[in-house]
């Protein structure tokens, strides 16, 4: 009897090297499942009717929900993340694996902690940033806090409290949590470890039983006990002094992590101004400055437009491409581009199947109007996808957000990119083509309308545009 | 590849809209002899208007459908209005606390997700606000303006299930919860959980026998005044609000209205404090409010008294009977005239309008059936030729007016 073919959504990061062990131990034969794996697409040895695709893990539970992968393995924070917004999701939680213990925290600045009943009576807006938008509405929903913003992260969250915001949700150790940059828990939301997960109409009609019988296995039954998911485990009380404010006059500024480090650090040299500590390997988020009266945090430049335009950064160094897409969304948003700052020039382009016949968007639209079914639109650029597709009458699209690696969608879980490309080497790598341009990004200073009237601060903050704009001039 | 609506709407179609609009017009008819006055609120509302302690249960708020605005970039959310009641109040702060008394309904739609997509997300209400006045008479006489719209629905067999938030809250009140811990199990009461209170265990006898008591029903003030003999002795906080009932209860028996008291049947809002008032018919809730004194304050405004209640088009759709309700409608005309003569048709198609009748031009496609009169329309004589499609006969007439004189 031929057997039907089982997909599997493997996680990049963290429960990579757990999980690559189990599976090991499981006998899978999995060629290439390893931290500097360059392919996404793995067999098994073992399963011969088994395909597995790495992903990034906060994309597993949506790929394994909507059908696109039988069974997947990830945190319970990203199962629960999908579940407590879309509650009628198509996810069975089929067996806790018992590695990667940890748990997720409400944390906030020690020096401006305050206990649960002390949120509750703040008057004003609670601010709470997070990678995990929906938990996060959850718990202040369940708190029954009056007025609240949360604010979507990429990452960095840790560094945020308190001049950025008053909350973060977090992951940490399980038991004696330990958190950067003077956080404390306030509140411990959720235990979680690697999960197996299965789509909800595959476990009711196929057979997963073999593969699913090699993990269990391998793996001691783990006799943990779990709390209900989203309960509020409320801590010990924590001595506060309410919520202290940024002086008025100070400058936050907000640097780029990552690859844009480098070229950033370079370009502020030469406009004269000093960074200590943002590029060292331990990689300070506060570095420090020769620049008085100015306050420095490094944090995600995808993060940065809507930090920016709630005031809670006045300047920030981030790309073009993440400008547009916040602008998309939000068209009166008061954050606005001062500077161009000319490096880190990458073009954001429409990404196809090889073996499309198109070759541009005019015969892709017709391509859709001949066949069923919604047309995949995957990208980290959600809105700048959406307009794209709603601007070249797409017709029954859908847009599948992606936390990077996108190249690895096409063709099984998506038909078209929207994609950043400095080269297109990657792209061509993995069979695919462009088949059009929809702008081109460089880094740019972005800034905060409101926080430019402000005297005193306005004077320090044009007083770095013109250094910035000297230096790029240079080049 | 099929258009098709969202899951979980519902289109009104005209058999639908017939029933629709005869509800609220006698709802509306009922509430302006009531002295009334109509108000409708927008749809998009700030979701913060409904998160805070006291007005939704965390029940409703996570089926609420919310999401960021345009304008969204502060992170604050937005919300299709889950409640008839709130945006009302937000009104009356807004714009017209400066008045005593205000009297104020609306016909509007709710929007609540439910898991299935088998019952509707998006729920038609009609409702009624009462603002400023916090006696017993008013309570009374929003439960009986909702009996009287349902009476001249021809709805029999309404039942009225009466329960008191303020005796709820009280008895939790003496339980020695945490404050979150009592708006916890008010909110699963409120939820729909009837054994909440019940199967609490307060470690005090004397309380833990008498709450079996509140699961049963009664049908008289008897029924709470035993109730009050048992309390006093041991809970003499409850005295004030079960008094408040037994009032209300008497002014119900002097008016001959029948009903239930069911004090765990508290259902869906955290806002009510006192009085509950719910209406089923054939077992199906049609129907319900109560008195929130306190929501007011809570948004901001005053300290004022308030009570309101709305119905349910979706119930009371499917058991209204428009054969019963439906008034002299004009009689209907098809008009039959060629392209040449399309405008004397128009003519007189307008001229019977004026009249009263119903004229429909003859556009094809239309079957002769529930229709007595069809009318050619010709450019030569006779112009006119009138056929009784009921008793057969054919008339001519050359004018307008002998046309009139036929019919």
């Amino acid at each position: 009897m031929r057997k039907v073919s089982i997909n599997i959504a493997l996680p990049k990061g963290r429960f990579l090297g757990e999980t690559a062990s189990v599976l090991r131990r499981a006998g899978w034969g999995l060629d290439g499942y390893h931290e500097t794996a360059r392919f996404y697409r793995l067999k098994s040895q073992k399963f011969p009717n088994l395909s597995a695709k790495v992903f990034h893990e906060k994309d597993i539970p949506v790929q394994v929900a909507v059908g696109n992968y039988d069974l997947g393995i990830c945190g319970l924070d990203w199962i629960e993340e999908l579940l407590v917004r879309y509650p009628s999701s198509a996810l069975v939680k089929v067996r806790d694996l018992g590695y990667g213990d940890g748990a997720l925290y409400v944390a906030a600045s020690r020096s401006a902690a305050a206990i649960v009943a002390e949120l509750q009576a703040k008057p004003g807006i609670i601010r709470m940033a997070s990678e995990y938008p929906n938990l996060a509405e959850s718990f202040m929903v369940n708190l029954r806090l009056r007025r609240f913003s949360v604010f979507p992260l990429w990452g960095a969250a840790e560094v945020y409290p308190s001049e950025s915001c008053d909350l973060v949700l977090i992951p940490g150790r399980a038991e004696e949590p330990l958190f950067n940059y003077g956080l404390v828990p306030v509140a411990k939301v959720l235990r979680l470890s690697a999960f197996v997960i299965a789509n909800k109409n595959s476990w009711e009609t196929k057979n997963l039983g073999d593969v699913l019988a090699s993990i269990y296995n391998t793996n001691p039954v783990v006799r943990r006990k779990q709390p209900s998911s989203t309960a509020v485990v409320r801590m010990p009380e924590i001595a506060g002094q309410g919520f202290p404010g940024v002086d008025e006059g100070i400058v936050r500024l907000a640097l780029p992590d990552g690859h844009q480090q480098v070229p950033t650090l370079s370009l502020l040299s030469k406009a004269g101004i000093r960074i200590d500590d943002y590029t060292s390997p331990v990689s300070n988020r506060r570095p420090t400055t020769s620049l008085s009266g100015v306050m420095i945090k490094v944090i995600r430049p995808q993060d940065m437009p809507l930090q920016v335009a709630n005031g809670n950064f006045d300047l920030a160094i981030t790309g073009r491409d993440w400008l547009r897409e916040h602008l998309y969304r939000f068209p009166s948003s008061p954050v606005t581009e001062l500077q161009d700052l000319k490096f880190g020039k990458v073009k954001i382009v429409a990404v196809v199947s090889k073996n499309l016949p198109i070759a541009d968007v005019y015969s892709l639209r017709q391509l859709i109007a001949k066949r069923l079914g919604p047309f995949r639109v995957a990208s980290e650029y959600v809105n700048i996808a959406d307009k794209y597709a709603r601007d070249n009458h797409l017709g029954m699209y859908r847009v599948i957000p992606t936390w990077g690696a996108s190249e690895a969608f096409i063709p099984e879980d998506a038909d078209l990119l929207i994609e950043n490309t400095e080269t297109g080497r990657t792209i061509s790598r993995h069979n695919l083509k462009i088949i059009d341009t929809l702008f081109v990004s460089t880094a740019c200073l972005i800034g905060n309308t409101g926080s430019m009237s402000s005297s005193s601060k306005g004077r320090r903050m044009k007083s770095i545009m013109k250094k910035l704009q000297t230096a790029v001039e240079d080049v | 590849m099929r258009v098709q609506r969202c899951k979980g709407s519902r289109d009104l179609s005209p058999e639908d809209m017939t029933r629709f609009r005869l509800i609220e017009g006698v709802f509306r008819d009922c509430c302006l002899k009531w002295g009334y006055s109509e108000v409708r609120t927008p749809t998009l509302e700030y979701l913060h208007l409904f998160t805070s302690t006291g007005t939704l249960t965390p029940g409703m708020l996570n089926r609420v459908y919310s999401f960021l605005d345009w304008d969204g970039w502060s992170g604050e959310r937005v919300v299709l209005r889950p409640d008839g009641t709130i945006p009302v109040v937000r009104l009356y702060i807004e714009s017209m606390v400066e008045k005593e008394l205000v009297r104020l309904f609306y016909v509007t739609n709710i929007f609540i997700f439910e898991q299935t997509g088998k019952e509707t997300r998006e729920r038609w209400q009609c409702g009624v606000e009462l603002i400023g006045v916090g006696s017993t008479i008013a309570d009374v006489e929003l439960m009986t303006l909702a009996l009287e719209v349902l009476k001249r629905l021809g709805l029999e067999g309404v039942e009225l299930r009466l329960s008191h938030a303020g005796l709820i809250r009280a008895l939790l009140a003496k339980l020695e919860l945490s404050p979150g811990e009592q708006t916890r199990i008010f909110d699963q009461i409120l939820d729909g959980d009837a054994e909440a209170l019940t199967k609490l265990k307060s470690g005090r006898p004397e309380l833990d026998n008498t709450l079996p008591l509140l699961d049963l029903k009664g049908k008289s003030s008897g029924f709470l005044k035993n109730l009050k003999a048992l309390f006093t002795r041991d809970l003499a906080e409850v005295e004030p609000t079960i008094d408040d009932f037994i009032s209300i209860i008497d002014r119900l028996d002097a008016l001959g209205c029948e009903y239930q008291i069911d004090i765990a049947s508290g259902r869906d809002f955290e806002y009510y404090t006192g009085l509950i008032f719910q209406f089923f018919i054939g077992g199906e809730k049609v129907g319900g409010g109560g008195r929130y004194d306190a929501l007011i304050p809570l948004m901001g405004g005053k300290d004022t008294p308030a009570s309101g209640f709305a119905l349910y088009f979706d119930r009371l759709m499917e058991l209204v009977k428009p054969e019963i309700l439906a008034g002299p409608t004009g009689q209907r005309i098809l008009i039959r005239a060629r392209s040449e003569a399309a405008e004397g048709g128009f003519n007189v198609a307008n001229r019977l309008r004026e009249a009263g009748y119903v004229a429909e031009l003859e556009l094809g496609g239309q079957k002769l059936t529930n229709l007595r009169w069809t009318l050619d329309v010709q450019n030569k004589a006779p112009l006119f030729i009138l056929n009784d499609q009921v008793n057969h006969k054919r008339f001519e007439a050359q004018t307008a007016d002998e046309l009139f004189k036929l019919l």
